[in-house]
């Protein structure tokens, strides 16, 4: 049986839609785990989810990097665990330096709500498998910090790993440093993205569904996790 | 500082028959200000009507709460924080969120759905240094909203906004939350002697005091320690940590605390209880040392709740406030005899009734109706196709009017994954619930023809805030709202006050909808006088099916109708406005019959699933209503104005008049709703042109005009975006 566990924290928001989404699109039935459980081991993939943890204090996601939990999660990263950050989820990803670069205020100084069109670079990650490469999605974006920023040696080391998974077309919607609207680390099992793929899924009534191919970001999980 | 009236002073020594202390005058007259005493105001607002098959019955509690089905409750809250944030917007209006969210946590309901209602100055086309002003006040109110609400994970759905030179210097931020929960998991709000009082959250200290007097008082200069300070990662603890205390039947009452800080909040906890309450101040947990009692009383530190649970649960409650970090103090126990005796370190430095202190003796206020105003000549405007054009273009620009992208861009209205129908994609927000239906809710309001009429102009707000529910396929349920006015002390301005409160008995009477939340807010005055009546409404409806929720966007080929009539009722309206006639014409009135017709006629064709696209007649008219279709749906369109119904003078009267109970309904089967209208007896309508294709013009035909009034796709959306464009090219003003 697959176990995927939704870290939470004080300020998370997102938990109980990663929730509802895995659940009702996926066949996952993740658990909630509250940040002070810190025994990680039964679990086959983690996903950090969107949220003002601990009110966004000093900088977005620096303080949950520093959780006991985290740490824990930087061993079962090492394992090969896969391992998605949504937004906040990705802003603690980097304060941990579990993927490299860093999230800064949006180019217009503002929060930005709006959809945004990706175009999917990398489809060789646990969460991208089912993606065709080239193919372009439009996923929700809600940030005041999500301009993506790295040195121009790592970045020249990103794009030759093929470590850029999504990037932003038509509109850049934060500045972001080469359009880069998700990374994985080196190894590939650890993902972070600053849509939210969950709200992209299908609303819950009629007007045009949104949804089709983004669900493939947790298709793909679960595919993988299968695989097993 | 008090601020008893002498009246209210040989009141209380007459009911105490002894001099009250500083200290128990400084808490009485928290309590006795307008703000939370409601003085003025409540034997007027008692007569709204309250009840319907939707509003549960025997549930104690401030406001009311809506059965929804499925064994699901609603609870909705407005709240405004007007003072504080003409003063420090991004302060007053962020904590303006985390009052009205605590006072749907106070129910147990968990809040699911922010919207608010903004009122400034012109941003535009007055003096420089007011629109400096005024884009100021919006830039901070927006992000203040912003930070606040998406820190706490709650989405912004919706808003309003309104401009009018009446609010110079000042603004008004009507936020208003609903929240929602199951039947049995409600705070029960009950409780027995020797229960336990706790005061939760954020430490109590000296920002925000004077703040409930400081609103029941004209604003005369820049009073900062007024002002609140928000802290919306406290607020998020509250909020998970006090439903997770309720789901696991920890809280038997609790309350928010806002306006008057505990003075308020103990009394009124005290009577709602029908139990005494004694608490000891000097364990409550502060900010900083040295404050005096009255100051700890009084204080509106935010993010504050008082919660009561029995002696048995209370080692597990505090399991549950630990596990949030969250701050506590145990500040004393409910008792028998129904006073608030409060002591300092053991020692008692009040006893009094609760009800006493509650029950603020009511002032009856004089009132006068103004003198009628002389109804002024109706002006010329140009006849040309291009003039026409030109002045629906610039109408489509005007802040009122125009897309509002550059605020709710700001807000996360997609967080928690209800949200079907967004910020600026139709008349209504839609968000879908628990029960497998859809709310839809909306806030409303009309300075302009307020001012005008009170009484007709709060008649026009209902009527157009149930046309949005209706416009998006809702079913109208609820009223709640918001009546803001100058000073009570002036008769004109208590005359407008009656007029507004017997608009809404009226309306809600005839239409069978109960007033299930609301505020009153006076003395909204600066040093140029009061502001414009502005009753800002809010209603809530129910669509049971996803088939049912419409937007406005008309697709390729659909056929154009209207529904209702059209007259020479242009005074208070957007062009009339914009044009310098402030003077002139006469403001709608609304046919209560033909209101109820008109909806009922709508809500059939959604049923008959004829219609496919949907949107109501509002400010601008019918003019403005035909351009946002033709740009939501991307799609032109061909409008043959003589078939429109109307009893007008001229075509900017028909354009632009802002008569009520209008619909323009798109349809992909005109038969079928030929079918169902002409059943309908005593319905006007009219079939009055068609959508066209993708990309092309919106195109206006009619026999008196010298040929047809063509409005191009890009010019349209180009005005449609000024507000936003205003905003970006004054960044720093």
């Amino acid at each position: 049986m697959v176990r995927v566990g939704v870290l939470v924290f004080p300020g998370s928001n997102c938990e109980r839609d990663v929730q509802t989404v895995l659940t009702q699109y996926a066949g996952i039935e993740p658990e909630l785990i509250w940040h002070t459980k810190i025994d990680l081991g039964k679990y086959d993939a983690f996903v950090i989810p969107g949220g003002f943890t601990y009110g966004d204090s000093l900088r977005a996601g620096a303080i949950a990097a520093h959780s006991p939990v985290i740490e824990q999660l930087k061993k079962m990263a090492k394992q090969n665990v896969p391992i998605l950050g949504i937004c906040n989820g990705f802003q603690i990803l980097v304060e941990s330096d579990l993927l490299p670069g860093a999230l800064t205020t949006n180019s217009s100084l503002k929060f930005v709500c709006k959809r945004a069109n990706l175009v999917v670079e990398n489809n060789t990650t646990p969460f991208t498998s089912l993606f065709k490469r080239g193919e372009v999605i439009s996923i929700p974006v809600a940030h005041g910090q999500g301009r993506y920023i790295n040195d121009i040696e790592s970045f020249r080391k990103l794009k030759r790993n093929k470590q850029i998974l999504f990037r932003y077309i038509d509109e850049n919607i934060n500045g972001s440093m080469n359009d880069v609207a998700a990374v994985c680390n080196e190894q590939g099992n650890v993902v972070g993205m600053m849509p939210h793929p969950e709200r992209a899924v299908a609303l819950r009534g009629r007007l045009k569904v949104h949804d089709s191919r983004e669900r493939l970001i947790f298709e793909s999980l679960r595919a993988s996790l299968s695989d097993h | 500082m008090s601020s008893i009236t002498k009246a209210e002073d040989q009141y209380m020594r007459k009911k105490l028959r002894r001099k009250p202390s500083k200290f128990e005058l400084d808490v009485i007259s928290a309590e006795w200000s307008e703000h939370c005493s409601y003085k003025s105001s409540k034997k007027f607002i008692r007569k709204f009507p309250n009840q319907s098959k939707y509003v549960l019955q025997g549930v104690a509690s401030d406001a009311a709460l809506l059965d929804i089905g499925r064994g699901y409750v609603l609870a909705v809250h407005i709240e405004s924080h007007n003072h504080p944030s003409a003063v420090e917007p991004y302060g007053g209006s962020a904590t303006g969120v985390g009052g009205v969210i605590r006072d749907i946590l106070s129910l147990g309901t968990r809040p699911i759905a922010i919207l608010n209602a903004l009122r400034f100055a012109p941003i535009d086309h007055i003096s420089e240094r007011q629109s400096q002003k005024s884009r100021w006040l919006l830039r901070n109110v927006t992000k203040g909203i912003a930070d606040y609400g998406n820190c706490i994970g709650i989405p912004t759905v919706g808003g309003e906004m309104e401009f009018d030179s009446g609010f110079s210097n000042y603004c008004l931020v009507d936020v208003a939350a609903i929240g929602i929960s199951k039947r049995n998991k409600i705070v029960p709000n009950t409780s027995n002697l020797g229960d336990v009082v706790l005061l939760v959250g954020g430490e109590t200290g000296r920002d925000g005091i004077h703040g409930s007097s400081f609103a029941s008082k004209e604003l005369n200069s820049e009073d900062r320690s007024a002002v609140q300070i928000p802290d919306p990662f406290t607020e998020k603890l509250l909020i998970e940590g006090l439903l997770e205390a309720v789901d696991k039947g920890l809280i038997k009452a609790m309350k928010d605390l806002g306006g008057g800080g505990l003075s308020c909040c103990l009394s009124e906890i005290s009577v709602m209880l029908s139990k005494g309450l004694e608490i000891d101040i000097s364990k409550i947990h502060v900010k900083e040392d040295g404050m005096s009692p009255s100051e700890i009383m009084i204080s509106e530190s935010q993010e504050r709740m008082l919660v009561v649970t029995s002696q048995k649960e209370s080692k597990n409650l505090l399991k549950v406030l630990e596990k949030y970090n969250l701050r506590y103090s145990i500040i004393g126990s409910v008792k028998g005899k129904k006073n608030l005796v409060i002591r300092d370190r053991g020692k008692v430095i009040m006893n009094m009734p609760s009800l006493f202190i509650c029950r603020a003796p009511l002032i009856d206020r004089r009132s006068a109706a103004p003198k009628s105003r002389s109804v002024k000549p109706v002006p010329q405007f140009g006849m040309r196709p291009t003039d026409i054009a030109n002045n629906i273009l610039q109408l489509l620009g005007n802040p009122n009017i125009a897309g509002k992208e550059w605020i709710y861009q700001q807000f996360d209205y997609d967080v928690g994954i209800r949200t079907t129908l967004k910020p600026g994609e139709a008349d209504s927000s839609v968000i879908s619930l628990e029960n497998g239906k859809f709310l839809a809710i909306k806030l409303d309001g009309n300075s302009k023809q307020c001012n005008f009429d009170p009484y007709q102009g709060t008649l026009n707000v209902l009527s157009e805030v149930c046309r949005n529910i209706v416009s998006t396929g809702g079913n109208p349920v609820a009223i709640f709202d918001h009546l803001q006015f100058g000073s009570p002390e002036r008769p004109e301005i208590f005359w407008a006050f009656k007029q507004t409160v017997q608009a809404i008995i009226d309306y809600c009477t005839f239409m069978d909808l109960p007033v299930v939340g609301g505020k009153v807010s006076f003395y909204n005055e600066t040093s140029e006088g009061p502001i414009k009546h502005s009753p800002v409404i809010g209603a809530i409806g129910l669509i049971d099916r996803s088939e049912w929720i419409m937007q406005p966007g008309v697709s390729s080929d659909e056929s154009i109708f209207i529904i209702g009539n059209t007259k020479d009722e242009m005074g208070g309206s957007e062009f009339y406005e914009a044009t310098g006639n402030k003077e002139n014409g006469r403001i709608p009135t609304v046919d209560l019959n033909v209101d109820r017709l008109n909806s009922k006629a709508v809500l059939k064709l959604i049923r008959g699933n004829v219609v496919r696209s949907l949107h109501d007649c509002s400010k601008g008219g019918l003019a403005i209503s035909l351009c946002e279709m033709a740009m939501a749906g991307e799609n032109g369109l061909q409008v043959y104005l003589d078939r429109v119904p109307n009893t007008c003078s001229t075509i900017y009267d028909l354009i632009f008049s802002e008569s009520p109970s209008r619909y323009v309904v798109g349809t992909d089967d005109s038969d079928g709703v030929h079918r169902i209208l002409s059943a309908i007896d005593g319905l006007k309508y009219s079939e009055i042109g068609t959508a066209t294709s993708k990309g092309s013009d919106a195109i206006l035909y009619h026999t008196k005009m010298g040929g047809p009034v063509t409005l191009s796709h890009k010019s349209m959306v180009r005005s449609y975006g000024r507000l936003g464009t205003i905003m970006e090219q004054n960044s720093l003003s």
